[in-house]
């Protein structure tokens, strides 16, 4: 089995569903001869030529009005928006149209698309190259939203959301791209979108996370071990629907739930998993719900000290741990 | 006889009356639904008084079952002649469970069927722009002959949808028509106050592709311009984007009084040029259409609209519980 990075699994799913079915196309900005600012589409225009890696002009609602047409009768396209911070022109088009096709046509027109977002900071991205969208997105009913934490994931859910029949907003976190290496079988697979997965088996305190704060809080919980500290690490991998059996699963497993994520604390995730967990598990709860999120500031500023201050990292984490294991 | 119009156009005499009936039709079900609202029958209406002519027209110059159409709200004339029907759109009227747009999750006027290759359609407007763009990439990318027709008003223009579509289409050369419906108001601005030039179709300059201003209220002059810009789109010419210059006879909508904005003298004026009344006048001196003729077809929409008006008031409504349905494939 191939050891590839995170990046390199998104495009091993595309050139995979590609070869596999020719309705399948991307579109995008710089997508094609450069093989996308991250290289995420490299060697597919080589491949599959300029009609299904197609270079859009540069602007954001057209590439997903214009995908959405292509989906509703037939075509799987994927549709690259080439940072997450540039998503909100095409917002009508995602939850005005996409997420509603289906529902109010009932049931006779659908969006089988997907729209590919590189979201998240740490990489000196500044105001709009770093942010976290998944909370704006993610009260809209009719649209999917995934955000894998590894390469093994990102191929299996990748390939799901393309044959999906439905629209999926699927976010890389940019951070992980080169960062995160693993093991991804050649031939192909699916994981089902809405399942979370266990991370990590422990017995003191649960995190429940996603996207890069998974690997962080594999690192923290590393850490922790030595000090005795055992941590279950719940990731979620798909935003919506939320896997709301693993979560209650994940709460009942050590009586402590920390929820993390890099978007904002305020209307984030954390908000509806704490609310889950209180409707469904209250007495399961051996502590309070403690979230750790970004700071409820507009964006993460440039200047490398305020950037590593407003991030999340295994440090952080650990100490969040920590606090909690001894409540 | 010196030629018709219509015959140079290659339209039959049959052509022509069903051109007509198209036309009245849409307009005798548009004055019933505004009877039913205001007998508080119906929540809601939304016009095509006025605009038939463009409609029909532009309908007839197109394929049925091969080309794909996005109507925007007031398009009754386009969607009849592409299969919705008097009860079709009735159900649609009265919200019921039957209704083959939405069943009865939309208001009136957001049209779509998949067999009859209409596009769901939605409220924010010109978003279908994008979406015809889209239809066309894919015939274009299949291989298939067919073109994507959408319509919009003179103050959707002004939408980023239609510059960012009109664009698009015009870079990558697809077949799709774009064809603004110019009613003069966009609710209650006028079109001075919506755009600095006198004509949409100027705009088409800037995306590569030809645009025609044409009179919207001659069905016959807007189905040669259709005609002739399908031709360019199946040839692999790229798009067009036609102008239809019509008026807007009635109210924005059922919940609209256009007192406020604008002369009774103005709109009597426009009355004046009542498409359907310019069109039916053609076909008496065109000797394709007389007095008997002109009233068995009326008393036929009568029925038409009678027995649709019935069907849809008696039809049941949705399962409430059905609300929950659909969100995602099941």
């Amino acid at each position: 089995m191939a050891v590839i990075s995170y990046i390199e699994a998104v495009t091993m799913a595309m050139r995979e569903e590609m070869k596999r079915d020719n309705q399948v196309f991307v579109l995008g900005e710089d997508v094609g001869v450069r093989g996308g600012v991250f290289r995420a589409t490299t060697g597919l225009y080589e491949e599959f030529g300029e009609d299904r890696v197609i270079d859009t002009p540069l602007a954001e609602s057209a590439i997903v009005g214009v995908g959405i047409g292509a989906a509703m009768v037939g075509m799987r396209p994927i549709a690259e928006i080439q940072f997450a911070d540039f998503i909100l022109p095409a917002a009508n088009q995602i939850i005005s149209e996409a997420a509603k096709i289906r529902y109010r046509s009932n049931n006779d027109w659908n969006v089988p698309m997907v729209i590919r977002a590189p979201y998240g900071g740490g990489v000196h991205g500044a105001l709009y190259h770093s942010q976290s969208i998944e909370a704006i997105f993610s009260n809209v009913p009719g649209l999917k939203i995934v955000a894998p934490s590894t390469p093994y994931d990102v191929k299996g859910l990748l390939k799901a959301a393309i044959r999906d029949n439905d629209p999926v907003l699927f976010l890389e976190h940019k951070r992980l791209y080169r960062l995160v290496k693993g093991e991804v079988p050649e031939g192909d697979y699916t994981i089902a979108i809405g399942k979370a997965e266990v991370k990590r088996e422990g017995e003191d305190v649960t995190v429940i996370t996603y996207g890069l704060m998974v690997q962080f809080a594999l690192q923290a919980a590393e850490k922790l071990e030595k000090e005795g500290i055992s941590t279950h690490i719940l990731d979620l991998r798909s935003l919506q629907p939320l896997d709301k059996e693993a979560i209650i699963q994940a709460t009942k497993k050590t009586g402590k739930v920390l929820i993390v994520h890099e978007d904002n604390k305020t209307g984030g995730l954390g908000g509806e998993i704490s609310a889950i967990i209180a409707e469904e598990a209250l007495f399961e709860l051996d502590a309070p719900i403690k979230r750790l999120a970004g700071y409820d500031t507009p964006a993460m500023p440039y200047s490398p000290p305020m950037e590593k201050f407003y991030m999340l990292n295994p440090e952080k984490i650990a100490n969040a741990i920590r606090d909690l294991a001894q409540f | 006889m010196e030629k018709t119009m219509h015959s140079s156009l290659g339209l039959t005499e049959q052509d022509v009356i069903d051109m007509y009936y198209y036309m009245l039709l849409a307009r005798k079900l548009d004055e019933r639904m505004w009877l039913l609202n205001r007998a508080g029958k119906i929540p809601f209406v939304i016009s095509c008084q006025g605009q038939e002519a463009a409609q029909v027209g532009a309908a007839f110059a197109l394929k049925k079952q091969k080309d794909i159409i996005l109507p925007y709200y007031r398009d009754l004339g386009v969607v009849l002649v592409f299969g919705l029907t008097p009860k079709d759109l009735m159900l649609s009227a009265f919200a019921k469970a039957e209704d083959p747009n939405s069943g009865g999750r939309q208001m009136p006027g957001h049209f779509g069927s998949k067999k009859l290759n209409i596009v769901t359609g939605s409220s924010p407007v010109t978003t279908q722009v994008p979406h015809a763009v889209g239809v066309a990439l894919a015939a274009k990318m299949r291989n298939e002959e067919l073109v994507a027709f959408t319509t919009f008003g003179e103050g959707s223009s002004n939408q980023g949808d239609f510059h960012e579509g009109a664009n698009f289409a015009g870079v990558h050369k697809l077949p799709v028509i774009l064809m603004v419906e110019n009613n003069k108001y966009a609710i209650s601005v006028p079109i001075k106050k919506q755009l600095p030039v006198d004509s949409v179709a100027v705009r088409a300059q800037g995306y590569g592709m030809p645009g025609y201003s044409i009179n919207g209220n001659n069905p016959l002059e807007v189905f040669q311009y259709v005609k002739e810009a399908r031709t360019r789109a199946i040839n692999g010419e790229g798009p067009t984007l036609l102008e239809a210059v019509t008026y807007r006879l009635v109210p924005h909508s059922s919940d609209d009084d256009d007192r406020s904005y604008r002369s009774r003298e103005e709109v009597e004026e426009a009355k004046k040029q009542d498409p359907i009344l310019v069109f039916k006048q053609y076909l008496y001196d065109s000797g394709v259409l007389n007095d008997e003729k002109h009233q068995a077809m009326v008393e036929k929409i009568q029925r038409e609209v009678d027995e649709a008006t019935e069907y849809a008031e008696n039809a049941a409504y949705p399962e409430p519980e059905s609300t929950l349905l659909y969100v995602y494939e099941e």
